[in-house]
């Protein structure tokens, strides 16, 4: 009977949870051998992935990413999710000021619109130029050439390599404002930021609020929102004029001394864009537009994706939306991935009494139809 | 470690409760009226009550006795996932299936048959908050509309229905106008629970998660289905082919909304979708 479908429903939750932890856990059966996957092992080998649930959960905490990774089975929509539940019961405690993203620790940085930056350009890792052809001695890998490799690596470089960095790197758009390219920045227009976690969004909203919702957003979306004003549906066709990524130092005013202290580092991308400029409407001379994007983790299409879109929204917040990706609302409500995926999946669930009622309306209005042909 | 060690009661922080009840205390004050709130991601889907959860957690105490149902059943999974939930972060509340016994009933697309009383208070969880949405997508100009009563694309809509189909299509979530103001989407309640909400003793309260909006029907107000003066209200017909009223397969009730299934020899059957009202049915027909 239809009825007891929906009956034991509590039995039904705990075997399906029991099914999952089976899928987690069977390598056990054919491979004796077979090892819980060790978190410390998510960290390092899936890294990316760690940096893209930290971003998308809206918390650094690369460990408690790891886990919510582990724990999914991998589903990244799932993870970010976990850790954004999670976060989502922590207190505010407090906000640092403005960081200072000069004076990142890099391990990447580069400029598509310079030959040359000061500073230098700085490779990194990258799959940018990487051949992407399967690697097959992966697929059986040698523990000991796995060691061996980092080891050897690090030998390369002489002991006293740190010594050498400087303690900041100065930013690409600094000497294009100072050379009167850019806009002014408008010190008074610098206030307290758009907190997304402890305030809805209510259109129109500031831009900190949009670039807060755009940094903890779906990777995937959010691409797909900016792909469309690349190809065609928009036109700020962007040049990077920095993309960095590296260990932001945080600050936080010290309990005491009230004196700014470095309590920790979180990885980061931050891209800057440079748009075509347009007139300047109260006739003054005309600069590039600019495009910010930033968030946690080594996230760079993320990033990318983020600095078009803020370019567009200011367009369309400016001078109303002429395409889906300069307008606010469009961009903003559909980009979480915490939401939009909640709610395809909330379809599974029953709707029998919704159903019932659309059968109702159906039967009438044919009944209706065919009594008046 | 239990699974729910290092968890406030009620789930939430206290900040995030406070901010809850603020929320409803202005949705109480303006019947009607969406509240926007923060929302805080609960550990369960967007779309799976979330925001109906945040008002309950907001709100219980450790004396109040909870009901969960969904599309009508204590035992849908949803329901049972959302209660396990609450059991587990509000130790010492009590729960129930029993509608009479519930000081708190969160509830997803049903209004309880049995007539609720001024001790308790409705919570219903809701896709999508505004009634405007299916004329006009742009939330900004929505709230404009509401701000000046301007519900007329939703009458021409209601219009265009009939010149289209004799017949007004919406079948559930039925635009319904709260103290002769703003208009609400009530939820995916069918049109058979609508006419509860009016005058109701009880509390109801709505809540998006997703959506991040908190709106009420304080007790006693007026809540008005739209509708034209030629063209009634109506809610849905149970009638066979004969025009007698099916009743319920399983209590033989002929005055509650019932679900219909076809069973394994293809035959169709009609039930209570309100469990808990069917099995007081079935204890005493008279009740």
């Amino acid at each position: 009977m239809g009825y007891v479908a929906i009956k034991g429903g509590g039995n039904a939750i705990a075997g399906a949870a029991a099914a999952t932890e089976f899928l987690r856990t069977n390598q056990s059966l054919h491979d004796a051998a077979a090892q819980p996957l060790a978190i410390n092992a998510v960290g390092h080998q899936l890294c990316r992935l760690v940096d893209r649930i930290v971003s998308e959960g809206g918390v650094y905490h690369p460990t408690y990413a790891a886990l919510a990774i582990k724990q999914s089975l991998g589903d990244a929509l799932e993870a970010a999710f976990a850790l954004r539940a999670w976060r989502s019961t922590m207190p505010r405690l407090t906000a640092t000021p403005v960081l200072d993203t000069s004076r990142m620790r890099l391990i990447r940085r580069i400029s598509s619109a310079f030959k040359d930056i000061p500073g230098g350009q700085m490779l990194g890792s990258t799959p940018d130029y990487a051949l992407r052809m399967l690697r097959m001695e992966l697929l059986d890998e040698s523990p000991e050439i796995f060691r061996a490799f980092a080891r050897d690596w690090l030998k390369g470089f002489a002991d006293d390599v740190d010594a050498d960095l400087p303690d900041s790197f100065p930013k690409v758009m600094d000497a294009l404002r100072a050379e009167g390219l850019l806009p002014p920045v408008d010190k008074d227009r610098i206030r307290e930021a758009f907190d997304i976690t402890r305030e809805p969004l209510v259109f129109p909203v500031p831009r900190s609020a949009a670039l807060a919702t755009m940094a903890r957003a779906e990777t995937g979306s959010l691409l797909a929102m900016a792909y469309t004003n690349m190809r065609g549906y928009g036109d700020i066709h962007p040049t990077v004029a920095e993309l960095r990524v590296g260990y932001l130092p945080l600050l936080l005013p010290h309990p005491v001394t009230g004196e700014l202290a470095e309590i920790g580092e979180a990885l980061i991308t931050e891209c800057e864009v440079l748009a075509m400029y347009g007139a300047d409407d109260n006739g003054g001379i005309p600069t590039f537009g600019i495009g910010y994007g930033a968030c946690f983790g080594h996230n760079e299409v993320k990033a990318i994706s983020m600095a078009i879109l803020d370019r567009a929204l200011q367009k369309g917040m400016k001078d109303g939306p002429s395409n889906p990706s300069e307008d606010p609302e469009f961009v903003l409500l559909h980009v979480d991935g915490i939401e939009s995926m909640g709610f395809a999946s909330h379809y599974k669930m029953p709707h029998y009494v919704t159903f019932q009622s659309d059968l109702d309306r159906l039967r009438t209005t044919q009944s209706k139809a065919g009594a008046s042909q | 470690m239990s699974p729910h060690a290092g968890y406030n009661f009620g789930f939430l922080d206290e900040y995030a409760k406070k901010e809850i009840r603020r929320a409803i205390l202005k949705a109480i004050s303006i019947p009607g009226y969406q509240v926007p709130y923060a929302s805080r991601e609960m550990p369960m889907g967007r779309g799976f009550g979330t925001g109906g959860l945040q008002l309950t957690l907001a709100l219980i105490g450790a004396d109040d006795v909870l009901k969960v149902i969904d599309q009508g059943s204590d035992d849908s999974v949803n329901a049972v996932n959302l209660r396990r939930f609450i059991e587990m972060t509000c130790p010492g509340v009590s729960t129930t299936t029993r509608t009479q016994d519930a000081t708190l009933i969160q509830s997803r697309h049903r209004i309880p048959e049995l007539p609720l009383t001024a001790r308790q208070i409705l919570v219903l969880q809701v896709p999508y908050p505004d009634a405007l949405v299916v004329v006009e997508a742009s939330e900004e100009k929505r709230k404009t509309m509401h701000g000046e009563a301007d519900y007329s694309r939703l009458l021409v809509k209601l219009y265009e229905d009939i010149v289209k189909f004799n017949e007004i299509t919406i079948s559930h979530r039925y635009p319904t106008r709260i103290n002769g103001h703003y208009v609400i989407d009530p939820s995916p309640i069918p049109r058979w629970d609508v006419p509860e909400l009016d005058h109701s003793a009880a509390l109801i309260l709505f809540g998006a998660g997703r959506e991040k909006k908190i709106y009420a029907v304080p007790p006693y107000t007026k809540a008005q289905p739209l509708a034209f003066d030629d063209v009634p209200f109506r809610v849905e017909d149970f009638r066979d082919e004969q025009g007698r009223r099916r009743g319920c397969h399983r209590c033989g009730c002929t005055n509650s909304f019932l679900d219909e299934f076809t069973d394994s020899s293809g035959k169709k059957l009609y039930q209570c979708s309100d469990s808990d009202w069917c099995d007081g049915q079935r204890r005493s027909p008279r009740e």
